[in-house]
């Protein structure tokens, strides 16, 4: 493999991890604050299609951007409304939400299946974009792919060195001595949840804007799911997120590539379910390691918490 | 705040069959306001999606059809959910289910026999099992979560039917299509009902929840079930088999969701075919909620649930609503239902003014 093709497969890498570390970045946060958020699906599904429909009508891909998020953390707030003010069942309501989401996003882009839409730009930084194998790699990319890069740093820092993520930890870990100190435990779930929506739209939004870039109904494919997968990988520490992403994308990079150079004589639906089985056997290894039992779940993740009156 | 929220001591045995009712008011409302902002007449528009399928014969034969899977993996489904055991992949068991029963109706193709059609759904069954065995073994050998597990084997159960049907079960005299021969007669389900696709698999449904509902409800097994589900200490102390009981609601559900595929290839496809299910693997989860976890109201909702898809349908011919409308449908039912349930749990109360003012 030449230099150029082995910057080529990097670049497609990136961007196929990219959307799984957003939706699993928004993910840790949630459960970090102690709400397990099975609808991560569903909420990028939300983020993609409004995203896709925003910019194809306004032709801003920054308006885009933005109301994909927000549609995310709408889906959020229903999924809030319902586990943490109506204390309802988690892992119910989150599958509810993927349901609706997808029928839902499949209801608002009928009329946007098929529409072409520019891909998001690329940064170009004069003369640096240039060098050789350097260039494209860190100065080649678009703007979400290092917003993506930044909130793993910037996540990763907030739950570690500032005040509002020890509080945010706190809630996760034992709601009820949060409440006792004066924490408001719902306020801070409300916060955790609709991140976590938001970020799930951003990773809908990088899918239909920048990865395909089409919209089409189920289009994420599973990859919600995978990024709630990932949070356990990475036991929960965002920088692991980061590494896991990239592994999985390299994963899907790599079943297209032998895909494409005819298969090795493997048919191809056999190859497409090398990210999904690649996921259980990470699961596993992670359960089975020796390093069980050390995977720093949160304490009260799960849960449902309403303040005693 | 002029009310307050207090915690039920025991929940409303009332309001828990009331819920899903103030659901259904609720999403109903929800869809007529929803269908007027997409420009249609909302009356008409509900008409055909909720009553007018019900009209006719054929209507009504087709509810069945359509429910009969619903039903019978929203039974299964509904046995592993009391146990907190959540086996979100019924959709690849019964993807399994039909493929291993396709393959055992194409092995005998052309053959005679009373003895096809039971191999078939048997083969089926087992399938289903085996595939549900793979979360069942993750979990109880290491822990690993069933929800991820059995999830993920749904994209790979799919994928491995498509592999088929494009590859070696592909019909030879097909015109390439991806799709196997069509069974002959000794591997499809009776026709009950002339006229209809109503067949003897719904039968079979209805005995398979009428067994259920005596399972939960009158064995100690059943009851082992439930105290794990919601008291997994109790069931601790108490000496029950925890891994006993999650294998046993996986296979369980696993197999019920290979049935119902093979009762769709044997029953109204009659082939192996690329999408054997709309959803039925994940619709049957809002089944199950929607039915209360109990066997006859599975049976219930699963009828319910079943007129979205053809009220979708309808609705889709008469009035031009995209498909999708089904999925918000049932998203939206579950949605409500989970928030009415707030209902059983918690009471509101009006506050009482304090009738002395402490001096």
């Amino acid at each position: 493999m030449n230099p150029e093709s082995a910057v080529l497969v990097m670049l497609t890498v990136m961007s196929a991890a990219t959307p799984l570390l957003f939706a699993a970045l928004g993910e840790l946060v949630t459960e970090k604050a102690g709400v397990l958020n099975l609808g991560v699906e569903g909420m990028m599904l939300a983020g993609a299609v409004s995203g896709f429909a925003v910019t194809v009508t306004s032709g801003s891909a920054t308006l885009g951007i933005l109301c994909a998020a927000l549609g995310g953390a709408a889906m959020a707030l229903a999924f809030g409304v319902l586990t943490l003010t109506l204390a309802a069942n988690q892992v119910a309501t989150g599958l509810a939400l993927t349901i609706f989401g997808v029928g839902l996003s499949a209801l608002a882009g009928s009329g946007f299946v098929g529409m072409p839409v520019m891909p998001l730009p690329k940064l170009a930084v004069p003369g640096l974009s240039d060098i050789p194998v350097f260039g494209p790699l860190v100065f080649g990319h678009d703007a979400l792919v290092y917003l993506a890069l930044l909130a793993t740093g910037g996540i990763g820092w907030f739950l570690a060195h500032t005040r509002a993520g020890l509080i945010l930890r706190a809630v996760g870990e034992s709601h009820e001595s949060a409440h006792a100190i004066g924490y408001s435990v719902i306020r801070v779930r409300y916060l955790a949840v609709l991140f976590g929506g938001t970020m799930s739209g951003l990773g809908g939004a990088f899918m239909s804007l920048s990865y395909t870039p089409m919209w089409a109904e189920e289009m994420t494919a599973g990859r919600g799911w995978i990024a709630l997968a990932l949070v356990v990988f990475a036991s929960w520490r965002p920088g692991r997120v980061l590494l896991g992403a990239y592994l999985f994308g390299g994963v899907t990079i790599l079943q297209l590539h032998a895909q494409g150079v005819g298969g090795l004589g493997i048919p191809s639906q056999v190859l497409s379910m090398l990210p999904y089985l690649a996921t259980i056997a990470v699961l596993t290894i992670i359960a089975a390691g020796p390093w069980r039992g050390r995977l720093d779940a949160p304490a009260c993740l799960g849960q449902a918490f309403r303040p005693p009156k | 705040m002029p009310f307050k929220i207090e915690a039920r001591r025991e929940m409303s045995r009332r309001l828990l069959f009331a819920s899903p009712l103030l659901a259904l008011v609720l999403t109903v409302l929800t869809g007529f306001v929803l269908f007027a902002a997409m420009g249609h007449d909302p009356v008409a528009a509900l008409y055909h999606f909720g009553i007018a399928p019900l009209l006719s014969l054929y209507g009504l034969s087709e509810l069945m059809v359509k429910a009969a899977p619903l039903i019978l993996i929203g039974v299964g489904l509904a046995v592993g959910f009391r146990a907190n055991v959540w086996n979100i992949g019924a959709e690849g068991q019964l993807t399994l289910g039909a493929v291993a029963a396709g393959g055992v109706g194409l092995m005998f193709w052309g053959e005679e026999g009373f003895w096809v059609l039971p191999l078939m759904c048997g083969a089926a069954v087992a399938a289903g099992m085996a595939y549900a065995a793979i979360p069942a073994f993750l979990k109880t050998r290491f822990e690993v979560n069933e929800i991820l597990t059995s999830l993920m084997l749904t994209y790979v159960g799919t994928l491995f039917l498509s592999a088929l049907v494009y590859g070696p079960l592909k019909d030879p005299a097909g015109f390439n299509f991806p799709q196997s021969r069509m069974f002959t007669d000794s591997a499809l389900l009776p026709i009950v009902l002339e006229g209809t696709r109503l067949h003897a698999g719904t039968v079979v449904v209805i005995l398979v929840a009428a067994a259920a509902w005596v399972l939960m409800s009158f064995t100690i097994v059943g009851f082992q079930i439930r105290v794990l589900g919601q008291a997994p200490a109790a069931a601790r102390y108490a000496g029950f088999h925890r891994k006993r009981l999650i294998w046993l609601c996986l296979l369980l559900s696993g197999g019920l969701a290979g049935l119902a595929g093979a009762f769709e290839v044997a029953g109204p496809i009659g082939q192996l075919i690329p999408v054997i299910t709309p959803g039925y693997g994940f619709t049957a989860i809002i089944v199950a909620f929607l039915g209360r976890l109990h066997p006859l109201g599975i049976v219930l909702s699963g009828l319910l649930i079943a007129l979205s898809y053809i009220g979708g349908e309808n609705a889709q011919v008469e009035v031009g609503l995209p498909q999708a409308v089904t999925g918000v449908f049932q998203g939206l039912l579950l949605f409500f239902l989970l928030g009415s349930d707030f209902l059983v749990r918690y009471r509101v109360r009006m506050r009482a003014r304090p009738i002395m003012r402490p001096t």
